[in-house]
């Protein structure tokens, strides 16, 4: 065995990969080679860190130095500088880089200070390709516990009593739907997990995947033995190939240690896990359409009852979490119920990842308690807004959730105080938008997502949500009419009520949402023919200011329309009819001439 | 297949290989290196550190680097750190020297005195 004096931890997740992590390692692996290091500096390969929008993120211990953005010419610094001559590189580390008081650790960072990592543990701390640093961090020892010390009914108390929900939508308890495949009379049940992982901006379970996968297989092996069953699937869509192959690598490793296969660990217990490949489409996240998939059909959801704990995969009962409720399951056995139900609010126990992206400092992967309030993810962990700009709103949930306005930003986080104010935990997608934001738009990309994702099995879903786009293109066209608002909230209530699948149920959730907090917004489209956000081209009109318009033609010179004119002294002006709204004479204007209205 | 203990095997083996990245309250050593404590021979003596550290099994103890502390002619300058912040400083350290102080001082308490900084400088 080889000891290193320091480890350098560089992010292999996909966030950072497309930052181009791989040659930053390359480059670091040839340095260390070049500097006679690599006997006593390490590289370890890792998952996501949280903080993407600031990668490719590398980590040098033992000092716990964070550097981030790290490109390919930095590494020379890196490894003269600290690794050499053990001076920390300040220009790279996280945190203000201007201020005094920089945090040269991954925990000084305000990002990580506030967060409460269970599912996200080992997330940049292991190199999920090696079984054994899984294992060091109290790997499968959940799975012997269960094994040696526990009956199944006692692993679904302990589920039970630890208040776990679903992380992947609609909060089920955990414990609840296990105890109900357990209670089925049949040779033959199902452990599933759900990686399909589809709503626009939401990176949780990807990331889990990428960063612990052996966490996924223990959990899924627990839940085999609680519930009676045998074989697993994990479904994962194809898009995500770092994912899918981290999870191959962990399943042929944890065959090779005898912890899937026939009798687990010598006590006779008998699991064997496959991944099934989806193409990526929104609907195969729904659990009975995901297990048709699987089954080798299109993937189209069917009424419940009967529920897949009842009737599942191949008619058998089954079970379906996702693949952050899973990530939880370790940890709640080998700490307890009582431990993990003392973290969150009353209803909604544990932590919650969010995947937090659109108009905020720190995009990235964040884990916290339940019961943290909007705000604090926003300001504290997410560092607010760039360019000074207002906070506007929250969309959660994915499409089928909604938007948080900022009168509500001091909501505490949990299932059901969301659920209140008509937006949605989800998945945990959570996308931030500022006061450029125009409210009809965001409720028309949803839409549009929605639309293009149906499975069109159910009418209500097939053609209401198109008839509800249609009404939403008009209106931002500038020819919304008078009812408009009614006919959509109209619509939205008989597609929640009709639909087949919670896809369908859910998908007016924008809408409604949107036209709750911004109704004033709908109107002015409407009514006024505004758009107050100045989003919606339709409504605009640029126009030159002829007191400011120095006439210097540079606005005619980058009109790709050919639509501005004007001569030497005479105050240029814009052709409304040509125009195509682009914006580009205003980025070009040097005395601000020109505006928006 | 794995038997439990087997497992329980790999944990403290791998445990111990990573350490560097658990461990917040061991004893660190310290070793100065900056370029006049690589000239004077640091190197060797935090290798001499490592193998003996690894050699023992200690996982509690983390050997990282520092730059220059300010006394060059006393290089290589090493500082041993024990769990409460108490800090130690060896000065013109050898590779010799750094299997004496992990033996003496991180296995059974015992501070090399005429090691030290206050012994050499008197």
């Amino acid at each position: 065995m080889h000891l290193y004096r320091a480890h350098v931890l560089v992010c292999a997740g996909t966030g950072c990969t497309s930052s181009n992590s791989v040659k930053v390692m390359e480059e670091m692996n040839t340095l260390l080679l070049a500097n006679k290091l690599d006997k006593e500096v390490q590289i370890v390969k890792t998952g996501c860190f949280g903080l993407c929008a600031e990668g490719p993120i590398v980590v040098v211990y033992p000092e716990g130095a964070m550097y981030t953005r790290v490109e390919v010419s930095d590494v020379k610094e890196i490894v003269e500088e600290h690794l050499l001559k053990g001076r920390i590189v300040k220009r790279l580390l996280a945190g203000e880089k201007e201020a005094e008081d920089i945090s040269k650790s991954l925990e000084g960072v305000d990002f990580f200070k506030r967060q409460t990592r269970i599912a996200l543990r080992n997330c940049g701390l292991i190199n999920p390709e090696n079984i054994d640093e899984y294992i060091a961090f109290d790997g499968y020892k959940a799975l012997e516990k269960v094994l040696t010390e526990m009956k199944p009914e006692e692993v679904i108390d302990v589920m039970k009593q630890s208040g776990l929900r679903g992380r992947g939508g609609a909060g089920f308890p955990t414990g609840l739907k296990w105890s109900f495949a357990a209670q089925q009379v049949n040779d033959v049940k199902y452990v599933c997990c759900n990686a399909d992982e589809g709503d626009p901006g939401a990176f949780m379970d990807r990331s889990v995947l990428e960063g612990d996968p052996h966490s996924l297989i223990e959990a899924m092996a627990i839940a085999g033995y609680a519930i009676g069953s045998s074989q697993g699937f994990v479904y994962v869509r194809a898009e995500y190939p770092i994912a899918v192959k981290r999870l191959q690598i962990a399943i042929e490793q944890a065959k090779e240690y005898g912890l899937l296969g026939d009798n687990i660990l010598g006590t006779g217990f008998k699991f064997d896990l496959e991944i099934r490949l989806g193409a990526g489409a929104f609907v195969c996240g729904e659990e009975t359409a995901l297990m048709t998939s699987i089954e080798g059909h299109r993937g189209e959801p069917r009424p419940r009852p009967p529920f897949p704990a009842v009737k599942g995969l191949w008619q058998k009962p089954s079970i379906l979490n996702n693949v952050e409720t899973y990530a939880n399951i370790p940890v709640i056995i080998l700490k307890g119920a009582e431990w993990f139900s003392s973290i969150g609010t009353e209803k909604s126990k544990g932590t919650k990842v969010f995947a937090i992206g659109g108009k905020i400092n720190n995009t990235g992967l964040v884990e916290v308690p339940m019961g943290t309030t909007l705000r604090e993810v926003v300001y504290d962990i997410g560092g607010g807004i760039p360019k000074g700009k207002k906070f506007k709103a929250a969309q959660m949930g994915g499409p089928s959730g909604g938007c948080v306005p900022a009168e509500h930003l001091d909501i505490p986080i949990d299932y059901d105080s969301l659920l209140s104010i008509g937006a949605m935990m989800g998945s945990g997608g959570l996308i931030v938008m500022d006061e450029d934001t125009c409210m009809v738009d965001i409720a028309k990309f949803f839409l549009e997502f929605t639309v293009d994702e149906s499975c069109g099995k159910c009418p209500p879903c097939r053609i209401g949500t198109k008839r509800m786009l249609e009404i939403l293109t008009r209106i931002t066209e500038g020819k919304g009419e008078e009812g408009d608002i009614e006919k959509l909230e109209e619509l939205a209530k008989n597609i929640k009520t009709a639909a087949l699948c919670g896809l369908g149920q859910t998908a007016p959730n924008p809408i409604l949402s949107t036209i709750r907090y911004f109704r004033d917004e709908y109107e002015a489209h409407i009514k006024d023919k505004k758009c107050t956000a100045g989003v919606c081209t339709a409504m605009l009109q640029y126009t030159i200011d002829a007191a400011k318009c120095k006439s210097c033609g540079l606005c005619a010179k980058v009109c790709p329309m050919n639509c501005i004119s004007g001569e030497k002294k005479v105050p240029y002006v814009i052709d409304q009819a040509k125009c195509a709204k682009c914006g580009a004479c205003v980025e070009k204007c040097p005395f601000k001439a020109i505006s928006k209205i | 297949m794995k038997s439990i203990a087997e497992l329980e095997e790999i944990r403290k083996k791998t445990l111990e290989k990573i350490s560097l990245r658990t461990n917040a309250d061991g004893i660190r050593v310290v070793v100065g290196m900056a370029t006049c404590g690589i000239a004077a021979g640091a190197r060797p003596v935090m290798n001499a550190f490592v193998e003996e550290i690894n050699k023992r099994s200690l996982n509690n103890v983390s050997v990282s680097m520092t730059g220059c502390i300010g006394v060059c002619k006393l290089e290589p300058v090493v500082e041993v750190i024990d769990k409460d912040g108490n800090k130690t400083t060896y000065v013109k350290m050898t590779a010799e020297k750094a299997a004496r102080v992990v033996v003496e001082h991180i296995v059974n308490g015992q501070v090399c005195l005429d090691l030290t900084i206050g012994a050499v400088e008197k």
